[in-house]
């Protein structure tokens, strides 16, 4: 049980970054706006983790501009991939070993 | 690539959520996972009833033209009729497709708000562009077909790209329109091989398919949840 909880990503113990790794999983790409949509967030709230996910490499910035406005998109890495996946089958897991 | 290694794990816990009642709080989290998932990449405001009502359209459509066709033709200028026939035919399809169309787009408009969700989002956006990339080739395909004067093959090519329509745009809303498509692939190839059945085939198709499928969805995801469309 111990070694599980070990191997739940720190990065992910909070529901929001948990809600935008699990949007850019499934989207090649995904906007700002979308995401700020999808899960209920102000500018800041939402820049901040996006920031921190940045920061561990698990997500990569595209900035652009579409006419005037300038657009942020966000797609995910491999190594975002990697410990995405990671963290799903620990969680898996662990219900399970506690269901037994 | 590594998106679609994604859906299979998204599939996987899918099946495995049954049975998951206790341990809250990692519960919780494969849950919002989840959903957070489907409605980021999913447009699931897609109304059964509309299916089981295009399907109902379709049969009355159907059995008029039947009607015009085969009715025995007490009058002798069943050649000249028949050209007649064409247009009426094309007619009634139309009126069919119009119909479905504002049907589906009232019932999901209103089904979307229930929920609460988006009518026009990412999920949305992509179910469309999926569906109407294949359609649309048949469509011109259609056109040139008839332009040329090759009709014999234009009643099946209705039914086999509307089925890869189907199975192109189901990763984006309920899995069942994938089945939906294979079958609708199927009878295109079926009437194919029997050209002088087309409206049977096509009664099969866009009638009792549609029929089935909204009703299973209907029953799946509007009933059960206690909203109904």
């Amino acid at each position: 049980m111990k070694n599980l909880l070990l191997q739940l990503n720190k990065a992910f113990d909070n529901k929001i970054r948990l809600g935008i790794m699990s949007v850019l999983a499934v989207n090649r790409t995904v906007s700002f706006n979308h995401l700020k949509e999808m899960l209920e967030l102000t500018d800041g709230n939402l820049a901040s983790h996006l920031k921190i996910l940045e920061a561990a490499g698990y997500l990569r910035v595209h900035k652009s501009f579409s006419g005037r406005k300038p657009t942020t998109v966000y797609e995910i890495t491999s190594e975002g991939n990697v410990a995405f996946s990671q963290h799903l089958k620990a969680l898996e897991e662990i219900i399970k070993q506690q269901e037994s | 690539m590594y998106h679609f290694k994604n859906f299979i794990l998204y599939f996987v816990f899918q099946s495995t959520f049954k049975d998951m009642n206790n341990n809250p709080e990692y519960i919780d989290d494969l849950r919002a996972i989840r959903s957070m998932m489907e409605k980021s990449s999913r447009f699931l405001s897609l109304s059964g009833l509309s299916g089981i009502l295009m399907g109902v359209y379709a049969l009355a459509g159907a059995w008029v033209a039947y009607r015009l066709i085969y009715l025995p033709p007490p009058s002798p200028y069943r050649q000249v009729m028949m050209n007649d026939v064409a247009l009426t035919l094309a007619g009634i399809a139309g009126a069919v497709l119009m119909l479905s169309l504002a049907t589906t787009l009232f019932l999901t408009i209103k089904r979307a708000q229930k929920l609460n969700q988006k009518v026009w989002g990412p999920g949305s956006k992509q179910l469309l562009i999926n569906l109407l990339i294949p359609l649309a080739t048949g469509g011109l395909f259609i056109a040139i077909l008839s332009w040329r004067g090759v009709y014999e093959v234009i009643a099946p090519s209705f039914l086999i790209f509307y089925g890869i329509s189907l199975v192109n745009a189901a990763k984006f809303t309920h899995p069942e329109i994938f089945y939906m498509g294979l079958i609708q692939i199927g009878l295109g190839l079926g009437a194919t091989f029997l050209p002088g059945y087309g409206l049977l085939f096509w009664a099969a198709g866009f009638g009792l398919v549609h029929i089935f499928y909204g009703t299973v969805m209907y029953l799946r995801y509007e009933k059960k949840k206690g909203i109904p469309a």
